[in-house]
């Protein structure tokens, strides 16, 4: 992990390289929502927009659904509310993150693009999270996600089924490559790791509980297992960094 | 068509950006509850993994190879390999599996 003060320059070189992997994964994702779009009604344009924009695989899925079922504003402004609902959960543990220094509109724009993947590198900076080293990631990732939606669009099915098929687990890959190491450092957070990986499981399997989104488990799941580590496990460090 | 997809477009993007920015902008100091600080120290560790585990089963074309790659990524992450390292292994796992099952 790089922990020395680093200069904009760098810190947006290391962002793009830790966003290429994120890029690539997510030019594969995006084709085959681009798919799911194209079968909306959408155009190469719409998806291109709509990814630039909205920046959320299960949203847009979602909201591409409600596009096709004629629905209200106000059910798809709902449907988007549950399908990213997590991502509020994510931005308030990303508040923790900036360095009382940063200026107020590096929040701005480093809330537009919170995903998943992306979330995850801020959360794997050690210290104070530089917002330069986010652009650095977005400038890749976003781009990436876009082509894919307008290039699934316009070209259906082109990319080779087992290419995409090898491409969708990179950003599984990139989740495990920020949870892994802070779980072998702290045993806690392995123990919470593991319940994690066991929990997501019972709630794919079980009878009634399989029937919850995948949107809505993860957001369940996440309030329960972390709100039973905080009351067991407490963080003892006064210090600002995570 | 009710809507113009334009406008569906443009719901979509101002409510994902509210529920993105609404903490960032509101949570502008250090939590200092102790329960709240703890919250949100476990929150990111238990959203990712619940996000990665079945998903990485399912995901790929064999549960198989999903699995494997799986086992490779922890396998690379717990020796400290980069994040780029890890995710490209786990593509190969996938690609390398699937073309002899």
């Amino acid at each position: 992990m790089n922990t020395e003060h680093n200069t904009s320059g760098q810190q947006l070189l290391r962002g793009m390289r830790d966003g290429l992997p994120i890029a690539l994964g997510y030019f594969a994702v995006a084709f085959t929502l681009g798919i799911a779009a194209r079968n909306a009604g959408l155009g190469p344009l719409h998806g291109l927009v709509s990814s630039l924009l909205v920046n959320a695989s299960a949203g847009q899925y979602a909201g591409y659904a409600m596009i096709a079922a004629d629905a209200t504003l106000w059910e798809m402004a709902a449907m988007i509310l549950v399908a990213n609902a997590r991502y509020f959960l994510m931005s308030c543990a990303l508040s923790q993150k900036f360095s009382p220094e940063t200026p107020f509109y590096h929040r701005l724009l480093v809330g537009f693009d919170v995903t998943d993947e992306l979330f995850g590198l801020a959360i794997a900076q050690e210290g104070w999270l530089p917002p330069v080293y986010m652009y650095g990631a977005m400038m890749l990732a976003m781009p990436g996600w876009a082509s894919g939606t307008a290039l699934g669009i316009a070209a259906g099915s082109v990319l080779p089924a087992r290419l995409v098929s090898a491409l969708s687990v990179a950003i599984y890959g990139m989740f495990i490559a920020v949870i892994i190491p802070p779980a072998r450092k702290d045993r806690i957070v392995g123990v919470f790791v593991a319940l994690s990986f066991l929990f997501s499981w019972l709630f794919s399997v079980l009878p009634l509980v399989r029937d919850i989104s995948e949107g809505l488990r993860t957001i369940l799941l996440t309030i329960l297992l972390a709100s039973a580590a905080a009351v067991l496990f407490p963080v003892k460090d006064e210090g600002a960094d995570a | 068509m009710r809507h113009s997809i334009w406008t569906y477009i443009l719901v979509m993007a101002l409510v994902s950006y509210a529920i993105r920015v609404t903490p960032l902008t509101l949570i502008r100091r250090q939590i200092t509850n102790r329960f709240l600080r703890s919250f949100l120290y476990y929150v990111p560790y238990v959203t990712l993994a619940v996000m990665t585990f079945p998903a990485i089963v399912t995901a790929a074309r064999s549960p198989w190879a999903g699995g494997a790659a799986l086992l490779v990524g922890v396998a690379l992450a717990w020796c400290g390999q980069s994040l780029f390292t890890v995710a490209s292994a786990c593509c190969l796992t996938v690609f390398a599996l699937e073309l002899v099952l």
